[in-house]
């Protein structure tokens, strides 16, 4: 394809703001400007459907209503660990109001064995406390409720264990019998194929998409001189999104339509399709509100099997929600971790060595991995990592925002602080020595002085005994990018704009920055856009996670725009008595740039048009200037840093935080209060991990204590601490939008910063989350 | 949820004549599965409900009864609270809040304000309690009448650690911790119509005597009203709750501390402590380590150590020990 030289802004304003000169493929639109000198984009942009939200009028998957309707339920294991004899569905076929009862073949979302149990037996074996058997559809939830009762389960119950220690020794019983495997996902779980497995202990996995290990990091040791050297634990995290799991599927014999709250529309469909069998043609799926994913929304799911097989046999919708202990067990959840992380170093600051070596459980799936973090955030020339899953009975885990990095922060930006007080060295100082980014320099700087780090007082000052403290910690996220994303724009001669994808909103506001970059190349403003999303019957579009979404789809966004509107000028222009080359929009109106005079109104201009409508597709460029790995991974960081300011009462072991100034960097910002709103998000997630949130399984039982949102700590309102979220401009001229998601990298530097404030206050580091009473008032008496 | 039948009561008798059961006697593995319970705020109720525990055939509901949810209060009598004022109703009392300062914070910290608004005062004395292991179908445990206590060994971090030998659950009600603290008495009427007046130790009962039941009400007695005692004008009173959340959380520990003062002198004390026991503990030790003494710094940090002296914390829960340490001590100091 033709091609053109275009400059684009580059850099970060009021820093080292500059041009960069790239060549684009010929139908790429102009370069924007810093967004100062933009109209919508950039700006404090309300969300276009926050009235539907906040009055009801929004219809979720549980709000969903179908003709003739029915109601899914499943049967769950009441054991960790058995094998089923036999199963008798009989009483639930015959209670009345039942229409449809299944039981699972397969189960999908978990580890999978070649020659496991599944293939010896006619069911699957039970590996965790609530695995799914069995189903049932009856015509409202009490029915089903009470017809599942009645199905009987003869199980032969196993040797279980659920507790990771207790699962790493080698008398543990084993949940897989042979090597296992789990694809990688969208969503960050599964892991590297392949991988050995010794008793529940799988891997070590050494290699990344960065690379393997670098130099010889015992040598470097040798050469260090001060090493810090640490055991971190991080708990297993449920997702807990306020809308539960769920979906409603109509099997109809023409096609299959499922509706369902999930952040994949396009993953739940390709699930759906290989699991039964079924052309893509023939599956629409349809999310148009969503409250809350996390990572664990990107796939169909058991509930969604079950739900259309119940559709399949009875021929009925079905709708088949979790519930809130479901969601507990269920739901998803970010894996543990035990991490031994060793940092060397030389008198002047400089890392010279760092070693890693983690287990987690991420139960019977995998993805228990801690993440990039320690491998690219810092420039060591000596580098290994062996990270392992451990298996145990419980239920598979799940991407969880910035899968493996939230755990990996907690040790290395522990230790980086640990490795500061043996040196001698501003925390931040050393950050500025070993981190060669430019944003986080600048995002540093912008932090300390806001949270005013100069104020810092040595660990354990504070006179009394409720003491206070300041920590900061910083992260990295990758640029991920998905090419197979499209997005039609569509205009009416009535004046009407629609824009049509299948990416779906995960609930940050991916419709109204879609409005807004539309309504910028159109110079419209964004209630003009209808934006028309979460529907596989428009062209592909992103999955909402890995932070790839606004990064995916604003580019085609703006590019179906920019050749829509080149199409209209071509349509206008003789009526304007110009040539299509000279005219530009501005303020709803088509000018030529060469006599202001020579205008119409857009509205007007769309009334000329030959056809009733005019519609333009795009799909995502390749970056400008390539990929730092073609087609998925961009050049450069979604960099964070964040500062934490914390109370401690020495006498009950309670922390509170105080303050979080969360400094971030997305490219080009599309809508402020968006990205802040996911940045308080991210930072009230990342505190929860810190302080509260803690899945608590009974070791003796092999049953989680605390499912629901009574003993399973959710922090609420007064718990939240007061947040200034910090927006840095970071221009890398890369795609038409030059914007970047924002939804991972807020949550992964809080919980360490509250960690590392935490040591501030108390002078003794605390390595486990959650940061407890408990553990801090045992922390005070062992100090 | 299973489907049951609904009555609502517009008498006792009328309430009587319908009520097959207790709910404690009816969710114990050999209890009366067809049953006719009563209900007033529903609030642990429908908890009990779905979570499976409970399956009541027929719900009475008490919550319209005439009568039953006045309150009164005069100088030499003290305060009367029928059985069904809500704790909101509690929460917004002035009478309450001037004159019995510890029971105004416990109200003030229990639950939501939307519970609050649901929860009867009667309810919440006779509700069950949030033990996990209780709460769950997975467990058949000792606190419902059969099996083990699964806490003693096991996810114990939120459970008792005094008293615990049998049953480590504790009390849910915060509200108690504050009503024993002040001598409160609890008003029964049986079907009969008869009354009768326990005092807050005599209405609960501890699962070493009997762990199928927390209180002592029977299938034909109704909680009809709380009675507080008349405080003297040098009475004054404190309470803390610490929750793992502060918003709204059940209490890890909590403690009301209700004096007569003399100047900075404690004429007569009372303490009681919550989320301690499985049932509202009075500490007669921190007591006796009180009474007569000045407050301050010593004596308070005394009182506290004393209260704990019995301790007998589980794996996960001797942090609880050094919680109440220090919230007792913070209580007595707020006396002065």
């Amino acid at each position: 394809m033709a091609s053109k030289k275009i400059k684009l802004p580059y850099g970060i304003p009021g820093h080292n703001l500059t041009e960069i000169e790239r060549e684009v493929p010929v139908d790429e639109p102009p370069a924007w400007p810093v967004n100062d000198e933009l109209k919508v984009v950039g700006k404090r942009v309300r969300r276009t459907d926050a009235r539907d939200k906040v009055t009801g009028v929004a219809k979720y998957t549980a709000d969903i209503q179908l003709p003739g309707m029915l109601y899914g339920k499943m049967l769950r294991s009441p054991y960790p660990h058995a094998r089923i004899n036999s199963i008798d569905v009989s009483g639930a076929e015959s209670y009345p109001g039942v229409l449809a009862v299944h039981v699972f073949k397969r189960l999908v979302g978990m580890a999978e064995s070649q020659e496991s149990a599944d293939s010896r037996g006619d069911y699957p074996e039970i590996r965790f406390s609530g695995q799914p058997i069995a189903g049932v559809a009856a015509i409202n939830n009490d029915v089903a409720e009470e017809a599942i009762k009645l199905i009987e389960v003869d199980y032969q119950v196993l040797p279980f264990v659920v507790d990771i220690e207790e699962a790493m020794k080698p008398e543990s019983p084993n949940v897989y019998a042979t090597n296992v495997d789990q694809e990688e996902t969208g969503g960050g779980g599964g892991s590297d194929s392949g991988l050995k497995t010794q008793g529940n202990i799988r891997g070590p996995s050494t290699m990344s998409f960065y690379g393997g290990p670098r130099g010889d990091v015992e040598k470097g040791f040798g050469e260090s001189d001060v090493i810090v050297e640490g055991t971190y634990r991080t708990q297993v995290h449920t997702h807990s999104c306020m809308e539960t799991h769920g979906v409603v599927i109509d099997w109809k014999p023409q096609g299959v339509t499922i509706y369902t709250s999930t952040q994949a529309t396009r993953g739940v469909r390709d699930e759906f399709c290989a699991l039964f069998d079924m052309p893509k043609s023939r599956v629409r799926v349809i999310c148009e509100f969503m409250g809350g994913g996390f990572g664990s929304k990107h796939s169909l799911g058991n509930y969604g099997a079950m739900a259309a097989h119940l559709s399949k046999k009875s021929g009925r919708p079905v709708s088949l929600m979790l519930d809130r202990k479901e969601e507990h067990i269920m739901g998803g959840n970010r894996p543990n971790s035990i991490q031994l992380l060793k940092i060397g170093a030389k008198r002047d600051g400089k890392i010279v060595s760092l070693k890693q070596r983690s287990h987690g459980t991420a139960g019977v799936g995998l993805g228990a991995g801690v993440g990039r973090i320690a491998q690219v955030m810092y420039e060591s020339p000596n580098f290994m990592t062996e990270q392992f899953d451990v298996f145990t009975h419980t239920a598979p885990g799940a991407a969880w925002r910035a899968p493996g990095n939230v755990q990996g922060a907690l040790a290395l930006e522990s230790a980086m602080d640990e490795l500061a007080e043996e040196l001698n060295i501003d925390p931040v100082k050393l950050r500025d020595i070993n981190d060669k980014s430019e944003i986080r320099k600048v995002e540093r700087m912008k932090g300390a002085e806001i949270i005013g780090w100069k104020n810092r007082k040595a660990a354990g000052s504070d006179a009394g005994p409720v003491k206070k403290g300041m920590g900061m910690a910083q992260s990295h996220w990758p640029r991920f990018v998905d090419v197979n994303s499209t997005v039609e724009v569509r205009a009416f001669r009535d004046g009407s704009i629609e824009v049509r994808s299948g990416v779906q909103d995960i609930g940050t506001g991916t419709k109204t920055v879609l409005a807004q970059v539309v309504a910028e190349e159109l110079g419209l403003q964004p209630e003009n856009i209808s934006v028309r999303i979460g529907d596989t019957l428009f062209p592909d579009g992103a999955a909402s996670g890995g932070s790839i979404a606004t990064g995916a789809i604003t580019p085609p966004a703006r590019n179906a725009a920019y050749s829509l509107k080149l199409k209209l000028f071509d349509q206008v222009a003789a009526a304007l008595e110009a040539e299509s080359s000279e005219l530009m929009v501005a303020d709803g109106e088509i000018r030529s740039t060469k006599n202001p005079e020579k205008k119409i109104a857009f509205r007007d201009a769309l009334k000329r048009m030959r056809t009733e409508q005019l519609t333009t597709s795009a799909s995502r460029s390749d970056d400008y200037g390539g990929f730092r790995m073609a087609p998925w991974l961009a050049y450069g960081t979604l960099g964070s840093v964040q500062y934490a300011q914390v109370t401690v009462d020495t006498e009950t072991g309670f922390v509170k935080v105080d303050k979080i100034v969360a400094v971030h960097s997305c490219g080009r910002p599309l809508n402020i209060s968006q990205v802040e709103s996911q940045i308080n998000g991210g930072v009230i997630q990342g505190m929860a991990y810190a302080l509260y949130e803690d899945r608590v399984m009974d070791n003796e039982t092999g049953h989680q204590v605390n499912k629901g949102l009574d003993n399973y700590k959710v922090p609420f309102a007064f718990e939240i601490p007061e947040i200034q979220p910090v927006i840095v401009e970071d221009y890398a001229g890369r795609t038409s939008t030059d914007a970047y998601g924002i939804g991972e990298p807020a949550n992964i530097a809080t919980a360490v910063a509250i960690a590392n404030a935490v040591y501030n206050a108390i002078g003794v580091r605390i390595k486990e989350l959650p940061i407890t009473p408990s553990r801090v008032l045992e922390a005070l008496k062992n100090a | 949820m299973n489907r049951f039948s609904w009555f609502d009561a517009t008498s006792i008798k009328e309430a009587f004549e319908q009520v097959t059961a207790t709910v404690s006697e009816h969710i114990q593995p050999k209890g009366p599965k067809d049953a006719a319970v009563f209900k007033t705020g529903g609030v642990d109720l429908l908890d009990l409900v779905k979570e499976g525990l409970a399956n009541p055939s027929r719900i009475v509901n008490i919550r319209n009864i005439p009568g039953l949810d006045e309150k009164s209060f005069d100088k030499k009598s003290g305060l009367r609270l029928g059985a069904n004022v809500t704790l909101a109703e509690m929460a917004e009392d002035p009478v309450i809040r001037e004159n019995y300062l510890a029971l105004h914070l416990a109200v003030n910290h229990a639950a939501t304000p939307q519970l609050r608004n649901m929860s009867t005062l009667g309810g919440n004395l006779a509700q069950r309690t949030r033990c996990w292991y209780f709460r769950s179908l997975d467990h058949e445990c000792f606190r419902k009448g059969t099996g083990t206590c699964f806490a003693q060994d096991g996810e114990n971090e939120f459970h008792a650690i005094m008293r615990n030998e049998d049953c480590a659950s504790v009390h849910a009600s915060s509200v108690a911790t504050a009503l024993m603290a002040f001598n409160a008495t609890v008003e029964i009427t049986n079907s009969k119509g008869e009354q009768k007046t326990v005092t807050m130790e005599e209405f609960f009962i501890h699962p070493s005597d009997d762990s199928r039941y927390e209180c002592i009400l029977k299938s034909d007695e109704l909680i009809t009203a709380v009675i507080v005692p008349p405080v003297s004008s040098g009475t004054k009173s404190a309470y803390i709750k610490q929750g793992a959340r502060e918003s709204y959380d059940w209490a890890i520990a909590d403690v009301a501390v209700v004096a007569e003062m003399s100047g900075s002198t404690c004429k007569k004390v009372e303490i009681v402590l919550g989320a301690a026991a499985p049932i509202p503990f009075k500490s007669m030790e921190a007591i006796g380590q009180l009474k007569g003494k000045t407050i301050n710094d010593t004596t308070a940090g005394n009182a506290a150590r004393a209260a704990m002296e019995k301790a007998t914390p589980l794996t996960k829960n001797g942090y609880k020990v050094d919680v109440f340490n220090a919230i007792i001590k913070r209580a007595i100091l707020q006396l002065v």
